[in-house]
């Protein structure tokens, strides 16, 4: 257990060290908050929706947590080529914890940056419905934040060089992102998309979150919630066995 | 203590490691040599149960480190070929977070710790992250980590790679006084001859996975009639360079290092 909480600590520092990394990556969220919130916002309501700002914000914040939790990948592909992980895999400690160590610190790290832009979200005029979905609210980043990170390890487990990571990324985490419900709702779509959305795991945690935030969630928040906690489960599994087969 | 027999290790069709016997006493410092490519690395990481052996039998202090990784790890202190620090942390973090994971007691690794960084002379500058120390200052943390938890053995992966002439000669010193006062057993492999025959009792030459020769410094030039350990090292191993394939560690190393202007 010991170990689980070093490692925790370790991701937790590091992060608190990066303030440059931390400030300039809120940038690219609250474009999107400005440029689609507030510039998306007339068409949406002429369109009977209401406020966009209030639609996307919970997107966004989500799309925070999806990028930070699936580049943590970058961090164990890092920490193999510059001989860290080698110090923590030849240490007297099951590779389970030094893996669960890991994935906590890294979903942590994701889900205080998604807590940063929800708070930017706040000062650009996001106001959430009701201070009572906010521990719901606060489940489902940390759902998103553990199914992603557990994606990221995967990831990083198999794949050797940053350049392999990058593209692997790149194929995974625009279309998660664009393919979920984080930009759109999720009614009156084409057949097509209607598939490409609900095979999206995204959809299900940015809906509860949605519905937790501002009332506003297309499935129960029961399904949201078994769909995200039973992918935080098997995907952790997943990047579990991965991890026990890195060689070094 | 190391107690190797018919040790093989493949990769596929490649043979790394070809029917290896050796044993090491307890107290001993044991030299590994061999050029690049000869199965040094590979050998290190199947004693410090980071490889698994296709075949033959290796006991760590009478430990299998296949079938108790966890037993022999905490029997063991290594200091990679390659920096495996966090350099995001600082020397005391770095050590603080090996101790915690090699179950050392927070009052005992507190004292240690203190004890170890006045030693390798690093104690002034404990809290500064280690991305800025210099190289022989990383190599004098690493190997002050090594020995946090007091091992019984300590394996040396090339430990002086890249090091000037004062931090390798504190290196060894401190190794050495290591191995008299606390009878800690030493692993090492090294290119540099001089080295070896300074702090080696015994030494074992490989070559294309082999072990072509095994003695003392001594018994090694008698054997190849050679000056030195160095022309006994070439006549053992032939003059020929090595042929070595880079692979994508090595590649982003190399970037890495010219990206941070080094």
């Amino acid at each position: 257990m010991g170990a689980i909480y070093v490692l925790w600590l370790r991701e937790l520092k590091r992060y608190a060290r990066s303030r440059v990394q931390v400030v300039a990556s809120l940038g690219q969220p609250l474009l999107y908050l400005i440029a689609l919130g507030y510039g998306l916002s007339p068409v949406f309501r002429r369109g009977g929706e209401g406020n966009y700002l209030e639609f996307v914000a919970p997107g966004v914040i989500a799309m925070t947590v999806l990028f930070s939790s699936l580049f943590s990948g970058i961090q164990l592909i890092w920490d193999r080529q510059f001989g860290f992980l080698k110090e923590t895999l030849v240490a007297p400690v099951p590779r389970l914890h030094i893996m669960i160590g890991r994935t906590c610190g890294a979903a942590s790290t994701a889900l205080i940056q998604g807590l940063l832009v929800a708070a930017v979200a706040v000062v650009a005029g996001f106001r959430p419905a009701a201070a009572s979905g906010l521990p719901l609210a606060f489940a489902f980043l940390a759902l998103i934040a553990v199914v992603f990170t557990a994606v990221g390890t995967t990831v990083g487990s198999t794949l050797r060089d940053m350049q392999g990571f990058q593209m692997v990324m790149n194929l995974l985490v625009m279309p998660i992102f664009f393919l979920s419900s984080a930009l759109f709702p999720l009614d009156h779509l084409p057949g097509f998309l209607v598939v490409l959305t609900r095979i999206d795991p995204l959809t299900y945690g940015v809906d509860g979150l949605r519905g937790a935030l501002i009332a506003r969630g297309h499935f129960s928040a029961v399904l949201d919630l078994a769909v995200m906690g039973v992918l935080a489960v098997a995907l952790t599994a997943l990047g579990a066995w991965r991890f026990a087969r890195i060689e070094v | 203590m190391i107690d190797v027999q018919n040790l093989t290790r493949k990769f596929g069709e490649f043979v790394a490691v070809h029917d290896i016997s050796f044993q090491v006493e307890r107290g001993e410092i044991f030299a590994f040599l061999g050029p690049n490519g000869a199965g040094k690395t590979t050998t290190i990481k199947i004693l410090t149960t980071l490889l698994p052996p296709t075949s033959g039998q290796v006991r760590i202090d009478g430990l299998d480190p296949t079938r108790e990784p966890t037993a022999v790890r905490q029997r063991i202190g290594i200091v990679f070929q390659d920096p495996s620090l966090d350099q995001n942390l600082s020397a005391w973090e770095n050590l603080d977070l090996h101790g915690a994971l090699y179950h050392v007691p927070r009052k005992v690794r507190r004292e240690r710790m203190q004890r170890l960084l006045e030693l390798f002379g690093l104690w002034e500058r404990r809290d500064e992250l280690v991305k800025q120390y210099s190289g022989g200052m990383m190599r004098r943390l690493e190997i002050a980590r090594g020995l946090l938890h007091t091992p019984r053995i300590l394996f040396l992966d090339e430990p002086t790679l890249g090091l000037d002439p004062q931090s390798r000669n504190q290196l060894w010193t401190h190794v050495k006084q290591l191995n008299q006062d606390e009878g800690v057993t030493v692993f090492l492999t090294t290119h540099y001859m001089d080295e070896a025959d300074r702090v080696a009792g015994r030494i074992a030459v490989i070559d294309h996975g082999r072990i072509v020769s095994l003695g003392t410094s001594a018994e090694l030039k008698a054997q190849t009639g050679s000056a030195t350990l160095e022309e006994a090292f070439l006549a053992l191993t032939g003059t020929a360079i090595r042929e070595e394939v880079a692979d994508a560690s090595d590649q982003m190393r190399r970037a890495a290092r010219a990206w941070r202007g080094r």
